[in-house]
């Protein structure tokens, strides 16, 4: 089936939910509201004519300086695939700005788990229902959500368990550690000048 | 609970009841292929819970690439699978080019699936030798690393580097094959199924192997769909699922190949996909040798670095802006279309997939790359709860992870 008649199907359906179609590249996404999303999904996977049963892909992005008009601030891509059948479509569900959530899928397929936490600890939305929504590739006392677009390349302040680390560092350097060990005793007063041994 | 820094805890933790107790393996455990902490309450030698920690190697891809162009993100495809960054590369571009509407040579296709396929061959090796040695088989170590640096070598000899290729290019690829290098790829597809044999006289009816991998860490089809599992991970399930029938790129569709399925959906049916694999790619590397056709190897509306290789395309310097006379990048200017998509290929460990979206300037608005090996890991406490712990280390093994690629 194309991606278009894919995209037909599930607006006849839902046609509530549906906002918008669009297609670039050959490739279909759909624009959802993000309330059905689980009902959207579990409809596209289990219809016997759709079969979708790959999620291939769940990311989501931050819509803050993207040129189209009509889109909240967040949204949650799903990129699904049809193994028997060979179709594929995306779903596009929108998420406020002021209350970041989503229903989690989880339920549908327990491979997106890691795909939410990923999506909660680098965009801050978060997925209600998900079984542990914990911060995963970032430290669980990180500070921000790295790919919201207001958030500096570089970032805004060193980890706190780096500055731990930096800290012990510069404790255990007034002891000398290492001395005769790493050094030669010619090279003894070098380690006034402060920074040659950190 | 932060991560702890200074050291790692290898030592069992008394828990309290009975032979209960809490193990935390890794990040620098050797079993785990990197550095992956996973952390396991045990009851006697029988895992209860199984819960991986990620995210050590994170350098935030996603957000760099919105930062650089889309030729200058080809060294980030590098950095995500190691052990076969070539065939990252050729997902990067493939995307890009779908993206940006760029066609590609018909030459260039043919290199970049053969790159593609010897990259798959040694990834697989990688994985096999260090599989094997998991699970005690240390002369299939020895052997496969051997054939290993064959490749390495013929990388080398292709673009000069040996870990991070960046060979392909959006559009093409950067430079020419040499008779040589045939010369010397066509030995190795000539010895390979030699070499092959003599791995699986080794270990494909060792009694030892048979009862480290038969029966262990199955998962049906339908399971390893909703894990999300791909590459051979799913194919050893007998779903058939492989991009490159499904969704073809490069040459692909004009080669002849089979995909190679198991039944059982255990180790073992994982392991013999992956070695009817490389049977596989040796036969694609053959027909690609044969059928590579003459032309240029790189598109000439390619937004890309120019090279000034051969003389086959016009170099413009500028090197003042960019501070070497080799190299040129598009302007930022607004003729790249906007829009999103989804674009995956099969690359050794599973299903690679870029997911950009472009607002029209030469710089993508977001990036996301679905990388098998975050998903595989995933995976892991559903494969290995209430199995033994010494099948845990043969359960990371068969997933194939890179610790690269998981936490990009």
């Amino acid at each position: 089936m194309e991606s278009m008649e894919v995209a037909r199907r599930l607006q006849e359906q839902f046609s509530e939910e549906v906002l918008d179609i669009c297609d670039f590249q050959g490739q279909v996404g759909v624009i959802v509201k993000r309330d059905k999303i689980v009902e959207m999904l579990r409809w596209l996977r289990d219809s016997s004519d759709l079969r979708m049963d790959h999620l291939m892909d769940l990311c989501g992005v931050d819509n803050k300086n993207r040129p189209e008009a009509n889109l909240q601030r967040f949204e949650v891509v799903y990129n699904l695939y049809s193994i028997p059948l060979r179709h594929s479509i995306r779903i596009r569900a929108q998420v406020p700005e002021n209350d970041p959530c989503v229903d989690t899928i989880t339920t549908l397929w327990t491979g997106a788990d890691w795909h939410e936490r990923e999506c909660f600890d680098l965009m801050g939305i978060s997925f209600t229902g998900h079984p542990d929504l914990r911060r995963i590739l970032l430290p669980d006392d990180w500070q921000g959500h790295p790919l919201r677009k207001e958030y500096p390349l570089k970032g805004r302040e060193e980890w706190s368990g780096l500055v731990e680390l930096q800290r012990k560092a510069v404790e255990l350097h007034q002891f000398d550690l290492g001395k005769g060990i790493l050094r030669q005793p010619a090279a003894e007063q070098s380690h006034t000048k402060g920074n040659d041994k950190s | 609970m932060t991560r702890p820094m200074t050291k790692t805890i290898n030592v069992p933790v008394a828990d309290g009841e009975g032979d209960r107790y809490t193990v935390k393996m890794g990040p620098q455990h050797p079993a785990t292929h990197g550095v992956l902490r996973v952390d396991l309450e045990l009851d006697g030698e029988t895992i209860l819970k199984c819960t991986p920690h990620v995210g050590y190697l994170h350098r935030g891809f996603d957000k760099i690439a919105e930062h650089r162009t889309y030729a200058q993100s080809l060294i980030l495809s590098d950095r995500l699978d190691y052990i076969a960054a070539m065939a990252n590369n050729v997902g990067y571009c493939v995307a890009v080019e779908k993206l940006l509407g760029v066609s590609v040579p018909l030459r260039a296709k043919y290199l970049r699936t053969m790159v593609c396929e010897m990259s798959r061959i040694a990834s697989h090796l990688l994985w096999l030798a260090t599989h094997a040695l998991d699970i005690g088989a240390m002369t299939v170590f020895l052997y496969c690393f051997r054939e290993r640096e064959v490749l390495l070598e013929l990388f080398e000899e292709l673009c000069g580097a040996r870990l991070t290729f960046s060979y392909p290019r959006i559009g093409g690829v950067r430079q020419d094959v040499t008779r040589h290098f045939i010369d010397k790829l066509q030995r190795f597809i000539n010895e390979f199924p030699g070499n092959l044999e003599e791995y699986e006289t080794l270990i494909d009816t060792n009694r030892i192997w048979l009862k480290r991998t038969v029966g262990i860490g199955v998962l049906s089809g339908q399971e390893a769909l909703d894990l999300g599992l791909t590459g051979a991970c799913l194919r050893g399930s007998g779903i058939d699922y492989d991009i490159r029938k499904h969704r073809p790129y490069d040459a692909y569709d004009l080669v002849d190949f089979e995909v190679p399925l198991g039944a059982d959906g255990d180790i073992y049916a994982r392991y013999r996909c992956r070695m009817e694999e490389f049977t596989q790619s040796n036969r694609i590397l053959q027909q690609c040798i044969d059928q590579l056709p003459p032309g240029p190897i790189i598109g000439e509306d390619a937004p890309d670095l120019v090279m000034s290789l051969q003389g086959s395309r016009k170099v413009e310097v500028d090197s003042s802006r960019y501070g070497t006379g080799l190299v040129r990048l598009l302007e930022e200017s607004g003729e790249y279309p906007a829009g999103d998509i989804y674009v995956s290929t099969e690359v050794p460990k599973g299903e690679l997939g870029f997911y950009f979206i472009s607002d029209g300037s030469g710089k993508p608005y977001r990036m996301h790359i679905r990388s098998p090996s975050f998903i595989h890991i995933g995976a892991l406490p559903a494969l290995v709860e209430g199995d033994l712990i010494a099948d845990l280390i043969a359960n990371i093994g068969t997933l194939d992870v890179v610790l690269g690629e998981c936490d990009r």
